[in-house]
């Protein structure tokens, strides 16, 4: 009988389907404030300003992007686990090229990838925003967003890795898209070939232009 | 043909296990994958040496019981067909062939290339059945109205054998296509609605308790299917069981 849906094997890929949706969700918003830093310092700070003050965004929807993050991280990897351990004894001989593609079998490989590139970010950009405003009690600074990026954007090293990083990041989201559709049990003949189309679209567009942002600031800051 | 065989040779459930190395010669390329293991054994048993057990029933690709991963493939390298289908004009000459059993610890190795396949026989038992009354009043099926597309659905799921090449070429040895199929093609016909939502709880519940890994969508299990059973079933399953979970009183 129904246990809850942590519980079954189902349920689990339905929650990693609906934690996926919530961090596709995230970053494309992301993506669009990022944006801003190219187009106007200003619009860039006020944008920042008001999601790093804002009541609604700092204390209801931080938390449940943290638990959305480490939820789909830690399901991700026990699940990996209990697949590792359904099949003890690997074939001599195995060619799973023949049937899915590098994408779809190494979601853990592009998935820890990211999380150790996330780790970078939160050093980066979150601890600092953290420190400010909850130990140091700063929380009206709306002109320091725009030089704290771009100071994080003047060292080459950092650069690239954010750029290695966005290119998990897409091989991740080429799978994951389309995948979290399927989990939820949206397959139709109809939208499916769309929503593989818009998979694609988005998991090269949206890195794409994370990369362009890092490079955009590296190269007008030389 | 002339053939060298890595054949995985187990003594019982409990053997650790190996690959040994067999020759075959004068193979004739329109001889099927079975009847070539037929004269590897001949070979054997003159030689000697005991012959290797593998699973084999109607050799018409209908039973699902042949269950061979044939060069890193269930079934071989050939598409919609089982190991019983599949010709040696698919191999070259002189070729090197690994046989290996279907690897899953739901499904054991018993001897040599024969698995346990039982995990898929408590999974039905646990639902995958529609109650009917015998008393001899029995209704004639084709009275009940059904949508064409209803029934083509439900009669592509309902060709899944059973064979396990789904958990054998899932990286994560997941049984959710053989599931999907066995839950979908009740839910789409009115016989199958009255244990619908009890039916796909029970199911699901049975694959997690032998312990077959979760499904990540990779698509193996719909390219290696001899039946071309499509993952949208997978993505049906999930639906059903969604709203079985919420609708259930249980």
């Amino acid at each position: 009988m129904s246990k809850g849906l942590s519980n079954s094997s189902v349920g689990r890929k339905v929650l990693m389907a609906l934690s996926g949706f919530f961090l596709l969700f995230f970053l494309a918003q992301h993506f669009v404030i990022n944006m801003l830093s190219v187009i106007s310092a200003d619009l860039f700070n006020e944008v920042s300003h008001f999601m790093g003050t804002n009541g609604m965004v700092q204390f209801v929807l931080q938390p449940v992007l943290l638990f959305g993050v480490l939820f789909h991280l830690g399901m991700g990897i026990y699940l990996d686990f209990k697949n590792k351990a359904a099949r003890p004894i690997k074939y001599a001989m195995d060619k799973p090229s023949e049937n899915s593609n590098w994408m779809s079998r190494n979601m853990i490989i592009t998935g820890v990838m990211i999380m150790l590139f996330l780790g970078l970010h939160f050093y980066d950009f979150w601890l600092p925003e953290i420190k400010d405003k909850f130990i140091d009690g700063k929380w009206d600074e709306p002109t320091k967003y725009f030089p704290h990026l771009q100071h994080k954007f003047q060292d080459l090293a950092r650069v690239l890795i954010y750029c290695v990083s966005f290119v998990f990041l897409s091989l991740h989201l080429l799978h994951g898209f389309q995948s979290a559709f399927q989990s939820a049990g949206f397959n139709h003949n109809k939208y499916t070939p769309t929503i593989k189309k818009l998979g694609n679209l988005y998991a090269i567009v949206i890195p794409a232009g994370f990369v362009f942002i890092a490079l955009f600031h590296y190269f007008t800051q030389l | 043909m002339d053939l060298t065989l890595k054949v995985w040779r187990q003594k019982n459930r409990e053997d650790k296990g190996a690959l040994a190395t067999y020759k075959v010669k004068g193979i004739s390329e329109h001889a099927s994958f079975l009847e070539m293991l037929d004269v590897m054994n001949e070979q054997l048993i003159n030689e000697g040496v005991e012959p290797v057990a593998f699973d084999h029933d109607c050799r018409e690709g209908i039973c699902g019981t042949c269950s061979l991963y044939i060069n890193g493939e269930a079934h071989g390298p050939d598409r919609k067909v089982t190991t019983c289908q599949l010709h040696m004009r698919m191999f070259k000459d002189g070729e090197t062939i690994y046989i290996e059993p279907w690897r899953s610890a739901a499904m054991p190795v018993i001897k040599d290339l024969i698995v346990d396949r039982s995990a898929f026989d408590r999974i039905q038992q646990s639902g995958g059945f529609v109650s009917v009354n015998t008393s001899g009043n029995t209704q004639d099926a084709n009275a009940l109205p059904i949508p064409k597309m209803n029934a083509d659905k439900a009669f592509d799921v309902a060709a899944c054998i059973g064979c396990g090449a789904c958990v054998a070429t899932c990286k994560n040895s997941s049984a959710m296509l053989f599931v999907a199929a066995k839950v979908s093609q009740y839910a789409y016909l009115p016989q199958g609605q009255v244990e619908r939502t009890e039916r796909v709880l029970n199911m699901v519940e049975q694959m997690d308790k032998e312990g077959f890994g979760n499904c990540t969508n990779t698509g193996a299990c719909e390219v290696e299917c001899p039946k071309s059973i499509s993952i949208e079933y997978i993505a049906k399953m999930n639906r059903e069981y969604l709203s079985a979970s919420i609708t259930s009183e249980k």
